[in-house]
């Protein structure tokens, strides 16, 4: 299991590289798909298929959709050099974190899959598991956390799309509503 | 924008029906298997997106328009509030009570019928994600469109 994990982490690690390296956009794209498409992979071998869904639905797909639908097809190239001493930089700091990383965390954080709230007994995430079905009757126990004990997040989360969308509509409401009477542009 | 060659706009005819059917099953099943509104919105919104980008926008905005697309959006999240108000108003609880399963109205667990307010809160998710992620496509081309017509001038 372990070795599934350090492949997909080192093959996440080399899409990020080339993703931010590579000069043309596309490609940069593609890469961040396939960061996308490594972390549904793992968390699929953990166990959690929503996640791995809406991570691969998100991600994957509405970020290439996304891409492929607004950016203008001329400007495929990032123009400017990329300065020398910033990523110099930028490799001393990813090394700092590194080390810091490697000397604290094996000490505090339980193992990479393991929930961290079955340590202590009476948590929510404990009752969540074993009361959820007979208090909602949802067999899907994620479902039943994100839409019945935990729905005010979700209400939050629909008002920040809400939200944003409003504010796309109202930014670029002018061209569009240009665009509408004169359609053939 | 015309849209794409005679082959994807045949392979995207019969695909776009099942990508479509896809997104209505993770929505229905979302209490019952993997999945839930927003996955499912967002895999209806890419159906409609495969078929703008296949056929061109004028084509898709004929089967949604812009306005339809807006006010389904606004009728997805003005009913997901209203689930939680009604489990406010039935039996006095609280805001979000799951008022069909703990009256016992209908349904038993793993069946599709269950759980009470959950499938109603999918749907409606489902409905408001697919609509607002087509709208701010449809927004953002409009306006790569209109960027791209200004500069040829």
């Amino acid at each position: 299991m372990a070795i599934i994990f350090y492949t997909l982490l080192v093959f996440i690690i080399i899409a990020a590289f080339i993703a931010v390296e590579t000069k043309k956009l596309l490609s940069a794209v593609i890469c961040i798909g396939a960061i996308g498409f490594g972390a549904s992979i793992m968390f699929l071998f953990l166990f959690a298929p929503d996640i791995a869904i809406t991570q691969i639905v998100v991600e994957v797909l509405g970020l290439i959709i996304l891409i492929r639908a607004t950016i203008s097809r001329d400007r495929t190239f990032i123009a400017g050099d990329r300065e020398f001493f910033g990523m110099i930089v930028s490799l001393v700091i990813i090394f700092l974190i590194a080390v810091a990383g490697i000397l604290v965390f094996p000490e505090t954080l339980p193992d990479f899959g393991t929930p961290i709230f079955t340590e202590t007994s009476n948590s929510a995430s404990q009752t969540y598991v074993e009361e959820g079905m007979e208090k909602t009757g949802a067999a899907n126990l994620v479902a039943s956390v994100i839409l019945d004990f935990r729905a005010y997040d979700t209400l939050g989360e629909a008002t920040v799309l809400f939200t944003s969308i409003i504010g796309a509509t109202i930014i670029l409401r002018k061209k569009t509503k240009k665009l509408l009477e004169e359609p053939d542009l | 924008m015309k849209g794409m060659t005679i082959i994807v706009k045949n392979i995207s005819s019969f695909v776009k029906v099942l990508i479509f059917l896809f997104g209505i099953y993770i929505i229905l099943f979302g209490h019952l298997t993997p999945g839930g509104g927003f996955a499912g919105g967002v895999i209806i919104a890419s159906s409609y997106v495969l078929l703008m980008l296949a056929y061109g926008r004028e084509f898709a905005e004929e089967n949604l328009s812009l306005s339809m697309t807006s006010k389904l959006d606004c009728l997805g999240a003005l009913l997901f509030a209203a689930v939680g108000l009604f489990g406010l108003f039935y039996g006095a609880a609280s805001f979000f009570w799951n008022f069909i399963h703990q009256k016992s109205w209908w349904g038993e667990p793993f069946n599709l019928l269950s759980a009470g307010t959950i499938p109603l809160s999918n749907i409606f998710i489902g409905i408001k994600v697919g609509a607002s992620l087509f709208l701010v496509i449809l927004i953002l081309s409009s306006f790569r469109l209109e960027t791209s017509a200004s500069e040829k001038e």
